[in-house]
């Protein structure tokens, strides 16, 4: 229960405006990938891309293939939303569902998809959803009051198990520990950790540490000015990456020599 | 060396000085209470007698100057200029209430001397003038009432509520969600901020000749049959989608983006996310947006005199005949006394019963709509 993503020649747009230009890149099923770069250089663009999530900005294409498991989810009469139900994400900002109580948070996305649940089965999903966001514990004896009660820690793992309580294949995370605190973070990274075994994960990370911490491979991107598209400039493992990088603007960028 | 040259600088520079004078903080009443005496100590002498109007601008001008010669004398120019803001902004927050809360009194004060349960009860079936001299006369108590116009009020409003309240969340959320600011979205905008403006009694008098025209091509020389409630709650309509739209798309805007991604995210299509998620957080919001489409048109005379015309009696049927609302009751009543000369005064009074009785169902309703958002109000929780 995980597929491996091959971006070929991916081009996106913004309008007339070419944000990133020709990413190639594999993404092996049950692995970690970790995409680093300066702000604006179309990491986030490029995750958003792998669950058409960018499509909902208005005016935004792009060009090229992103085959999941060798199906091209731009080829024609793919549908979105059946992207989206395969690949999950989890967003900067912790986004609980304000009208919902914890446990309708996770179950949000079963329900809304139309899958009647039972009671049993909509407890033990919960719980399980939980477990794996490392949050069972924490919530267990208020599952029924309302999930913006949590602290932003909890509030972001509750998002995380609200994506997987729908069992997608690939899970996607744009920059999900910027607004938390070091012991929350390490409580999302130790779960992506955990994650690993069943999913494909691609996490957005300004944090090097991070990434170096917990992914398999790393992407670097850049920009090479305002206006300009942002490129994928190395792609590789992360050991790699943060010891010996086959590119000198890899190497300023993690060594902190900027430019 | 950067760090001597701080050191002497700092031991050269004077310690920064944190306190400075401060009025107690009954200084501001006691200022006001004194330039109200003395407002009403210089009315006395210069208009011989109290005279409210004198006293209160005076008391306001003078309290301006006392607050800020005893700021400024005491406290320095800064603060003076702060407390002079404060005055000026709470003395004009009084004068904006003083309209308001006159108008509430003498509704109620009036209203609330006529008001009796007869009149919510009965209609104005069967009403002669002798009554109304006899009831002057201290002969009998008033007579007449308006359950009718109460009835039509509910009716009417309640119809215009049903058409308006879909077609305007519907509007609403194609504006917001689906239109991408497209052509149509700005062509509709611009249509609604059009119907904004539009006057109540062209509102009254395009859904007259609609249905009038729509009469006649049925049934040639049938154009009256066409002034029911319905046609006035079409007319009600006309004002009121316009509000509803435009209330509904600033709440649907607020909700964040962040919600309805991650919606997305989870798989769930377009219409389910803006049903089950977008809808339910703005809930709150677009009942407010709606109750005050509501308390705007409850109100309305001119629209309805021209659609519904005016009855005396209950009419339950808001497809046939002629209906009164309250507005259109006060109207006639003041206008065309059942009584003329000295017993028009009991048809003045039903109009200040049937007044207060529309202001207290706008206030009821707002009322039921805060508490209606209270309760659907997404909840923090802690």
């Amino acid at each position: 229960m995980s597929k491996q993503i091959d971006i070929k020649d991916l081009d996106i747009f913004y309008g007339d405006f070419r944000a990133v230009d020709g990413v190639q890149m594999q993404i092996k099923p049950r692995s970690v990938t970790a995409f680093i770069g300066p702000s604006g250089c179309g990491k986030s663009t490029v995750l958003r891309t792998l669950n058409r999530m960018h499509e909902v900005i208005p005016g935004a294409s792009v060009s090229g293939e992103v085959l999941m498991d060798g199906n091209d989810i731009y080829g024609a009469g793919v549908d979105p939303v059946n992207v989206r139900r395969e690949v999950g994400m989890v967003f900067q900002r912790a986004n609980p569902f304000p009208t919902m109580s914890i446990k309708e948070n996770v179950l949000a996305g079963v329900r809304l998809n139309n899958r009647r649940l039972s009671k049993s089965e909509a407890d033990d999903l919960t719980e399980r959803a939980l477990r794996g966001a490392n949050l069972w514990n924490e919530v267990k004896d208020r599952l029924n009051l309302p999930g913006s009660g949590l602290s932003g820690g909890q509030q972001q793992r509750l998002c995380i198990a609200r994506a997987i309580a729908v069992e997608p294949e690939v899970l996607l995370m744009d920059e999900p520990c910027s607004a938390l605190d070091p012991i929350s973070t390490l409580a999302i990274e130790d779960l992506i950790n955990d994650l690993k075994d069943k999913y494909t994960v691609v996490i957005v990370t300004h944090n090097m540490q991070q990434a170096a911490r917990v992914s398999d491979k790393t992407a670097f991107f850049n920009i090479a000015g305002t206006g300009k598209p942002g490129k994928l400039i190395e792609f590789n493992e992360t050991s790699t990456i943060f010891s010996n990088p086959d590119k000198e603007e890899t190497e300023n960028y993690i060594s902190g020599r900027f430019g | 060396m950067t760090t001597t040259h701080t050191t002497t600088e700092a031991a050269v520079s004077k310690p920064p000085k944190l306190t400075s004078k401060q009025l107690p903080k009954a200084t501001p009443w006691i200022v006001a209470i004194a330039s109200i005496l003395v407002a009403i100590l210089i009315s006395f002498i210069a208009f011989g007698g109290f005279n409210i109007p004198v006293v209160a601008v005076l008391a306001g001008l003078i309290n301006a100057i006392a607050v800020f010669a005893v700021s400024a004398a005491y406290e320095g120019r800064r603060k003076a200029v702060d407390r002079i803001a404060t005055t000026v902004v709470t003395s004009t927050f009084i004068l904006a209430c003083v309209p308001l809360i006159s108008l509430l009194w003498l509704t109620a004060s009036k209203g609330g001397a006529a008001i009796s349960g007869d009149l919510l009860t009965r209609t104005m079936l069967g009403m002669k003038g002798v009554l109304d001299q006899q009831y002057v006369a201290g002969e009998v108590t008033l007579a007449g009432g308006f359950y009718h116009a109460i009835v039509g009020t509910v009716l009417i409003t309640a119809a215009a509520c049903i058409i308006s309240i879909p077609i305007g969340v519907l509007t609403a959320i194609y504006l917001v969600e689906y239109s991408n600011k497209n052509r149509l979205g700005k062509a509709i905008t611009f249509l609604v901020d059009v119907m904004t403006g539009i006057p109540s009694i062209v509102a009254g008098l395009f859904a007259f000749a609609l249905f009038s025209t729509i009469a006649n091509v049925l049934m040639p020389g049938s154009a009256g049959i066409a002034k029911t409630g319905f046609t006035a709650a079409v007319a009600l309509s006309v004002l009121m989608i316009p509000i509803v739209v435009r209330n509904t798309e600033e709440i649907l805007r607020l909700v964040p983006m962040d919600l309805r991604e991650a919606s997305y995210a989870l798989g769930v299509p377009k219409w389910k996310t803006i049903v089950k998620i977008v809808l339910p957080t703005s809930v709150s919001g677009i009942l407010s947006g709606v109750t005050i489409a509501i308390a705007r048109v409850i109100g309305e005379t001119a629209p309805i005199m021209v659609t519904a015309g005016f009855a005396k009696t209950l009419n339950w049927n808001l497809f046939s005949g002629w209906m009164s609302t309250l507005p259109t009751f006060i109207y006639d009543s003041q206008l065309r006394p059942v009584s003329p000369g000295a017993a028009a005064l009991a048809s003045s009074e039903r109009a200040w019963a049937a007044a207060l009785v529309l202001v207290a169902l706008v206030m009821v309703l707002n009322l039921l709509a805060r508490i209606i958002a209270k309760v659907l109000a997404p909840k923090a929780g802690r």
